[in-house]
């Protein structure tokens, strides 16, 4: 379980690379929400694309998922699957009416 | 009697029980989240694009507390690292930082709150709206109609409530202070979470985050103060302890690094 | 291994019925080891008897409703009084008022399904057998297991003290569905978004601590598919309450910031209370609300099947000596029947305007899913072939259970597809569905597995002839309530009438001088009576079990065995009843858990950690 000093500073440094990063993200991501471009929808992309990397970012290298045990992922597998599906249903039930009136 | 795995790995499953088990409640916290932001979403496309407020939220202080919460997500990394290589003074420091960017993060966030409580949107009976800042501490609609008059500052008067919704790239309120009087009030709100959906949900879902920050706050403080005993006697254990936590901790951040975006900047 | 394999096999020698009590206990005081106990087996019965005691509750609010149905205005005999003095003029001159009405029903659901059911599967069932059928010494974390009982049991107080504040407790059905439940000027409402905050709490805590359980602690040698099937039941079960109620606590938490603050996200625009438009910012989405309920709720239905089937299945396997039939259909089936249960919620929405896309969607999931549960009742049915039954009162609840189970599950199919539904939504037909499924369903296995367990946890047997007097009045009365309901609801009597449907009767239309045809006729109007009786039938035929029960505890015969009904699984394996710790010797297991009546072998059961001959 123990490792050695040297292992310790590479991590240290692995680690304020990661925090880099994870600023480099945010600032991206408030610089994209700013940027003068035509459609104001790729804003709101590439913000959220932006958010996902740094998401990414933590769950990945600070959470340790890239490491992980086979049933850790199996098991965030399931849970990803049904939060899409619970936003994917509720959506198209929203948008999904009737259009003209049925009688 | 003794709890198999409670500090070793089961050879067959790979972790310890607490790592399981913290990832079991991570994965209830991903549905909770999740089912808060599918609201969010349902509401935002419910409301007609004209009307869904944007830039109502101060992006610096936004800004500020993600690298905040960042700051402290690698403090807690750095302060289990420090336990692995047995640096316990180390631990005491690094940990000793995250409690203070949390209490950092809650301060911030807790004066943007109050913020929006000071904030007041004012419909006249000449139907113009004026919208700023209330220069006494608190009133109420009725006070205001004892004392005859309310002073605001930072004001913007608009005609239409349509134009308060997209503030992105609208000119700062006006610098002075405006009185209006009691008789010319016909409706005077704050901007609570009753104003609209957006604050609704905007409450709903920082006021559940921030007690996330408070209860993970909670425990790192535990395991930063009286939990540490136990590096003296089981230090393995101990250093799973922390280990847990900081999981929890970083899926805290990663909640907010959602929800910064979602609220403040889009 | 080889020196204590011999110890932990049926009759343990030096048998007494109380030592494993003393055995591990250092004194450790009353509170520790009754209230604040970290031991699962003491949670367990904690658990058991709250649910139970709220199982009575729930049952009573609904035999008053029940009297109100067939007998609208008129005083309810021996509680109106009583009513009136607790709970005021909602119930002056012990008439039961349409808001006492509502305050009852949203409750009787609420109690029923998240006091009593889910509590007595999960908390009392889970906790104390779970361990004990893997080999464990106790739950992965006992500390949180006892505060996910304490959370329980603070939800349970919030729930029951808002009968006695102004203005009575919830009243929009246990389903809450706003705009009704947000502008009832009542704070139950609140209450019950704070008890469910509590309640839910507790279950992904405690749903938590059993996964954690089965996956780390399982004894050495039991491997998944040696699991007894109820644990398996467990397991799904813990994963449907894991990832579904989160969302419900999302939703709750919003529409306590609409109650409390005074938001709008469930509220939509220009709503109007009394004739007057409410003074509320509106937009939101009164939907959203039924989307994140039903995306527990339905879920929920199977929280509430599956260690129900989980108990039969032990009590059958056990009693008709033969090894569960389709072992690993049942193991799959449920494992289906878990992952589906996550979408197919919006079933219950076939209603709401929805569109043809998304309702071909629903109802496609829906009929799949009713595959694996019918499986399931396959399954369990084929294990009964051939076998030489022993009808015992657990057996009996066991084997009433299957076409109770099918009923129920059977007559959902129609409610699946939204043409049949939409006549069907909201009527009587709905609440038959769904009680026969739960109430002869659920509630018989719980009742099976009491009778089952009690000599393991007690060290007692409970009377068998008081049982099955129990057992056969609990037949004829449950089928008495529930039949007649499917008959109601297709002629079209709603749910949730405080009147029992009389302003929609053929004869109230007749005197009224009102046109309309499809008026609820005389003889379905008269099977309100019938349901009254039944029911007062049903409340009477609980007293032998309750006498019983409490008469055994004391004064049953003493077990003369630590496994009395010659079982294969773990739990039978241990001390009666089990210490603090519950195995002598921590066992390890060599087989599957159903090897009754081996070909060759002396006796007709092989417990699970006795290893093969061969080996030895
Ligand atoms: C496998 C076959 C099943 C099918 C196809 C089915 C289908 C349905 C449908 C479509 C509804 C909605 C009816 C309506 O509101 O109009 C419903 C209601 C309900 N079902 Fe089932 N169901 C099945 C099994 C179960 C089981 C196993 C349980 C419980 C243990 C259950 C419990 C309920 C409950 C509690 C409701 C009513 C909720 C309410 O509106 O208050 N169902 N079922
Ligand atoms: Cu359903």
């Amino acid at each position: 379980m123990t490792e050695s000093t040297e292992d310790f500073k590479n991590h240290t440094r692995r680690t304020l690379f990661i925090f880099a990063s994870v600023l480099c993200g945010t600032f991206l991501m408030v610089g994209a929400s700013f940027a003068p471009l035509r459609n104001p929808h790729m804003n709101l992309v590439l913000v959220l694309v932006a958010a996902c990397c740094n998401a990414f970012i933590v769950a990945g290298f600070l959470m340790h998922l890239f490491s992980e045990r086979k049933m850790i992922y199996t098991m965030l597998g399931f849970t990803a699957f049904f939060t899409v599906m619970l936003f994917a249903l509720t959506w198209i039930a929203e948008h999904d009416v009737p259009q003209v009136l049925v009688r | 009697m003794e709890i198999p795995y409670t500090v070793e790995a089961r050879p067959d499953t790979g972790v310890y029980n607490a790592k399981l088990g913290v990832w079991l409640f991570l994965a209830s916290e991903v549905m909770l989240f999740g089912g808060l932001f599918s609201a969010y979403v349902l509401l935002r496309v419910g409301t007609p694009p004209e009307l869904w407020p944007h830039g109502w939220l101060n992006v610096k202080l936004g800004t500020l507390n993600t690298v905040l919460l960042a700051s402290s997500a690698i403090t807690t990394l750095l302060a289990w690292a420090a336990l692995k290589v047995k640096k316990f003074n180390h631990y005491r420091i690094y940990h000793g930082l995250t409690l203070l960017l949390a209490v950092a993060f809650l301060v911030i966030k807790s004066t943007e709150y109050n913020d929006k409580f000071h904030h007041y949107e004012i419909v006249q009976t000449d139907g113009k709206i004026a919208d700023g800042h209330l220069v006494e501490k608190s009133a109420d609609f009725d006070l205001v109609k004892k004392t005859g008059e309310v002073t605001l500052h930072h004001v913007r008067v608009v005609e239409k409530t349509e134009e308060l919704a997209d503030l992105r790239h609208a000119k700062p309120p006006g610098e002075g202070e405006v009185k209006i009087a009691a008789a010319n009030i016909k409706k005077m709100q704050n901007y609570g979470p009753y104003h609209n959906n957006y604050l609704g949900i905007y409450f709903t879902l920082t006021i559940l985050h921030a007690l996330h920050i408070l209860g993970g706050a909670i425990v790192i403080a535990f395991l930063w103060g009286p939990g540490s005993k136990m590096w003296k006697t089981e230090p393995e254990r101990f250093t799973n302890r922390v280990e847990v936590s900081g999981l929890f901790w970083h899926f805290v951040d990663l909640v907010w690094i959602f929800l910064f975006p979602v609220l403040y900047l889009t | 291994m080889v020196t204590k394999m011999q110890s932990t096999t049926h009759a343990t020698p030096h048998f007494q019925a109380d030592h494993g009590h003393g055995a591990h206990h250092h004194d450790e005081g009353f509170w520790r080891t009754y209230v604040f106990s970290i031991d699962h087996k003491v949670i367990g019965i904690q658990y058991g008897i709250t649910a139970l005691a709220f199982l009575l509750f729930g049952f009573s609010l609904m035999l008053m409703m029940r009297w109100q149905i067939a007998h609208p205005g008129i005083s309810i005999p021996l509680a109106g009084p009583l009513l009136e003095k607790l709970l005021g003029s909602v119930a002056a001159k012990g008439v039961m008022s349409p808001d006492l009405y509502n305050s009852f029903g949203a409750m009787h659901g609420t109690i029923m399904v998240f006091l009593a059911v889910v509590p007595l599967l999960s908390g009392m069932y889970g906790n104390y057998l779970v361990p004990l059928q893997i080999g464990a010494n106790d739950m992965a974390f006992p500390r949180l297991n006892m505060m996910s009982y304490q959370f329980y049991f603070i939800g349970g107080i919030v729930m029951f003290a808002s009968f006695f504040i102004p203005g009575g407790a919830a009243q929009a059905g246990w389903t809450s569905y706003p705009p009704l439940s947000e502008v009832i000027p009542t704070d139950g409402q609140t209450y019950w978004l704070i008890g469910m905050v509590f309640l839910i709490t507790s279950s992904l805590l405690g749903s938590a601590n059993i996964i954690a359980t089965i996956v780390q602690l399982r004894a050495p040698g039991l491997t998944w598919m040696r699991l007894p099937f109820f644990v398996w039941s467990q397991f799904v079960a813990s994963f449907l309450l894991l990832l579904a109620f989160p969302p419900l606590e999302a939703a709750g938490v919003m529409q306590l910031m609409d109650k409390v603050t005074g938001s709008s996200m469930f509220l939509p625009t220009g709503l109007s209370v009394g004739g007057k438009i409410a003074n509320v910012a509106g937009g939101g989405n009164p939907l959203l609300w039924q989307h994140l309920f039903w995306f527990l709720a339905h879920p929920e239905v199977y929280v509430l099947i599956l260690p129900a089937l989980g108990i039969v299945a032990e009590v059958i396997a056990n009693n008709t000596r033969k090894p569960l039939w389709g072992y690993k259909s049942l193991v799959y089936g449920s494992l289906g029947l878990g992952f589906m249960s996550f979408i197919v919620w919006a079933h219950h929405m076939y209603l709401t305007g929805m569109g043809t896309t998304i309702a071909t969607f629903f109802q496609t999931t829906t009929m799949i899913i009713s595959i694996p549960s019918v499986i399931i009742l396959t399954c369990l049915l084929m294990s009964l072939w051939g076998g030489s039954i022993r009808f015992n009162t657990p057996m009996l609840f066991a084997l009433a259970f299957l076409p109770m189970f099918g009923i129920g599950g059977l007559t959902g199919l129609p409610l699946g597809f939204s043409a049949s539904d939409l006549h069907l939504h909201d009527t009587y037909y709905v609440i038959a569905h769904f009680h026969y499924v739960v109430a002869p369903g659920t509630i018989f296995a719980i009742f099976a597995g009491i009778y089952f367990w009690f000599p393991k946890a007690s060290g007692r047997m409970m009377n068998e002839f008081w049982g099955r007097v129990h057992f056969w009045l609990s037949f004829i009365f449950m089928n008495l309530i529930f039949m007649p309901m499917f008959a109601q609801g297709l002629a079209g009597m709603s749910r949730r009438m405080s009147d029992g449907g009389v302003n929609y009767s053929a004869s109230y239309f007749q005197a009224n001088g009102i046109v309309a045809a499809g008026g609820l006729s005389n003889n379905i109007m008269y099977l309100n009576n019938t349901i009254l009786w039944a029911a007062v039938g049903l409340g009477l035929a609980q007293i032998p079990f309750i006498i019983n029960f409490f008469y055994s505890i004391f004064k049953g015969p003493r077990v003369t065995s630590d496994n009395p009904w010659q079982a294969t699984t773990l739990e039978w394996q241990t001390p009666t009843p089990p210490g603090h710790g519950n195995f002598l010797t921590p066992p390890s297991v060599y087989r599957g858990p159903y090897e009754y009546s081996v070909p060759g072998h002396p006796v007709d059961f092989i417990a699970q950690d006795q290893p093969d001959k061969a080996k030895a």
